[in-house]
């Protein structure tokens, strides 16, 4: 019995000498990864962190410029937690960073990082490959609405102008076609 | 007064240092960090802990017992700190230097129980009622095993003065009135003619001076654990089945009070070990021949030296018993209630009887 004890006492007192060996921010990738003979596990987290991976998925980033709104992401999304509003643009607003030609404003685009369950299918099916996985997973919140993150780059004011000039268009369009029909019964 | 006031502070600082000390030794024992952000390596964070406990609110349950709930923390810490006042701290510094210090402080540490069964009383509540009850049941059966390697001393030592005591285990011992021709023999046996009393150090401790003492001091230790409610004896406060034991409804001030005197109890007992069985504030370096190492670390009696040596010598070895409290409480696993009962009347009672017995053989082969 004495020698359990004693082999007890060596074993806290192991630990306790080897307190002054730390774990090392290795990431997963690496060989050491799972082999820490001893020293303390602890990582002072928002001091030091593991790195991530680089196909990990964590928080989503939509690089708006080349986003051409055709709604396959809010489609795929399982926990619908994208939102999306599409305006039809009245004149040409230019390509995305890989030819593709853009059609329309997004003055909603919305992702409820709250809901989202991190599966990156929307990533998969956009076809401009703008909307990506950062390395980022620390983003709690006090208050749940700031976890909804708004990637539109047009403002309120914005938003309203491009709906009025597309009204304003598809009236133009409507009388012109209206002044057509017209002048076709006439003949 | 003074005494008085010295003697609370020097606990304060003692208690917030072993309550950090218990937190890092904790963590390192389980391979994590402890505290690391008040203060450099967390060294604040006792203080912070102890400043978080005074701004809290003072609840009193409106089913408890009032007069003996608001009593019993006081009553608690005063039964500990009074033991405090014949713990000789230097050759020349002791708060109250008594002649029945010994039996003084075993009688007024028994209050203690008194105090925690009020409060568990008090509180009205179960798991309280319950931790009072084991923890009485407890101590006052440890008291003996305790009591009875403290008497193996008192008989070898032939006093019950601490004072005293802790003069016989040195290089000073010819300095206390009324031991000037007395001489200390190695093992304590004088036909081994092998006078020790000029060569002091580690080989006129009690634990060296009768060897057998070494098992009192065992039997001291784990009685003492018992007694100051620490793990493996930690059953009256066993968090995992009684939540706090005896203060889980003390909240504020007054469970600030109830952890001083736990952590002072601790303090307490590994004093009494330390001045009974190694050598109090005597240094553990003996003379040998030329190298006069006792004599150097001991300094002179009534000035500066004397006391910083002779306080060095006595926190230090305190201090070596603490860590040794803290890490078996990070070792073993709880002793469940009649483990604890088999250990105390089955083992350690009749090794002690036995002791007494052996001790009293020893002292007439010293003389
Ligand atoms: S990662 Fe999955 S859950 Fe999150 S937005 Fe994309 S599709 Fe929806
Ligand atoms: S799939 Fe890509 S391009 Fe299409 S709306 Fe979503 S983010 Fe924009």
């Amino acid at each position: 019995m004495t020698k359990s004890l004693l082999s007890g006492l060596w074993l806290t007192w192991r630990h306790f000498r080897n307190a002054d060996k730390r774990r090392a921010p290795v990431p997963v990738m690496d060989g050491d990864y799972f082999k820490q003979p001893e020293g303390l596990v602890t990582l002072t987290y928002p001091y030091e962190a593991i790195p991530v991976p680089e196909n990990g998925r964590y928080r989503l980033h939509n690089e708006i410029d080349d986003c051409i709104v055709c709604d396959l992401c809010a489609k795929i999304c399982p926990v619908n937690c994208i939102t999306i509003e599409s305006v039809k643009a009245t004149e040409d607003i230019g390509m995305t960073s890989d030819g593709t030609k853009k059609r329309l404003y997004a003055p909603v685009f919305d992702i409820d990082m709250a809901k989202c369950c991190y599966c990156g299918l929307c990533t998969t099916v956009c076809p401009t490959d703008c909307l990506t996985m950062t390395p980022v997973y620390d983003f709690a919140e006090v208050d749940i609405k700031n976890m909804i993150y708004h990637f539109t780059d047009l403002t309120p004011e914005q938003a309203d102008e491009k709906k009025q000039l597309l009204a304003k268009q598809q009236e133009e369009m409507a009388a012109a076609k209206a002044a057509a029909l017209a002048a076709r019964k006439q003949q | 007064m003074l005494a008085f006031l010295l003697t609370l502070m020097l606990l304060l600082g003692i208690v917030i240092v072993l309550a950090y000390a218990e937190r890092k030794v904790a963590a390192f024992m389980q391979d994590r960090m402890g505290p690391t952000e008040a203060g450099p390596y967390g060294s604040l964070q006792s203080v912070l802990d102890v400043l978080k406990l005074l701004q809290k609110e003072d609840i009193v349950p409106a089913a408890a017992d009032k007069k003996l709930f608001k009593l019993a923390p006081i009553l608690i810490f005063a039964a500990v700190f009074a033991g405090f006042a014949v713990i000789p701290f230097t050759p020349d510094l002791i708060p109250a230097g008594i002649g029945i210090g010994v039996f003084y402080l075993l009688a007024i540490i028994s209050l203690d129980v008194v105090g925690l069964l009020m409060a568990g009383w008090g509180s009205n509540n179960k798991y309280a009622m319950l931790g009072a009850m084991r923890s009485v049941a407890q101590i006052v059966s440890y008291e003996i095993p305790a009591g009875l390697a403290i008497l193996s001393v008192v008989m070898i030592c032939q006093s019950l003065d601490f004072q005293e005591i802790s003069y016989q285990q040195g290089v000073l011992l010819n300095r206390f009135p009324g031991l000037e021709f007395e001489t200390n023999w190695l093992f304590g046996i004088e036909a081994l003619g092998i006078n020790t009393t000029n060569i002091g150090g580690i080989t006129t401790w009690n634990i060296f001076r009768a060897p057998l003492l070494l098992v009192a001091f065992v039997i001291y230790f784990i009685a003492s654990l018992a007694e100051s409610n620490r793990a493996p004896f930690d059953i009256p406060e066993a968090e995992s089945e009684l939540v706090a034991g005896f203060h889980v409804e003390y909240s504020g001030f007054r469970f600030a009070i109830l952890f001083l005197a736990e952590y002072s109890m601790m303090v307490l007992v590994s004093l009494v070990a330390v001045i009974l069985f190694l050598g109090s504030w005597n240094t553990p370096l003996p003379n040998l021949t030329t190298l006069k190492f006792a004599n150097w670390t001991t300094g002179t009696i009534g000035e500066l030296s004397g006391i910083l040596w002779g306080s060095f010598w006595l926190l230090s070895k305190t201090f070596v018993l603490l860590f040794l409290q803290l890490q078996i409480r990070w070792t073993y696993p709880r002793l469940r209630v009649d483990q604890l009962m088999h250990l105390c009347w089955k083992v350690l009672t009749p090794v002690a009887l036995g002791l007494v017995l052996l001790a009293g053989i020893w002292r007439l082969l010293m003389v």
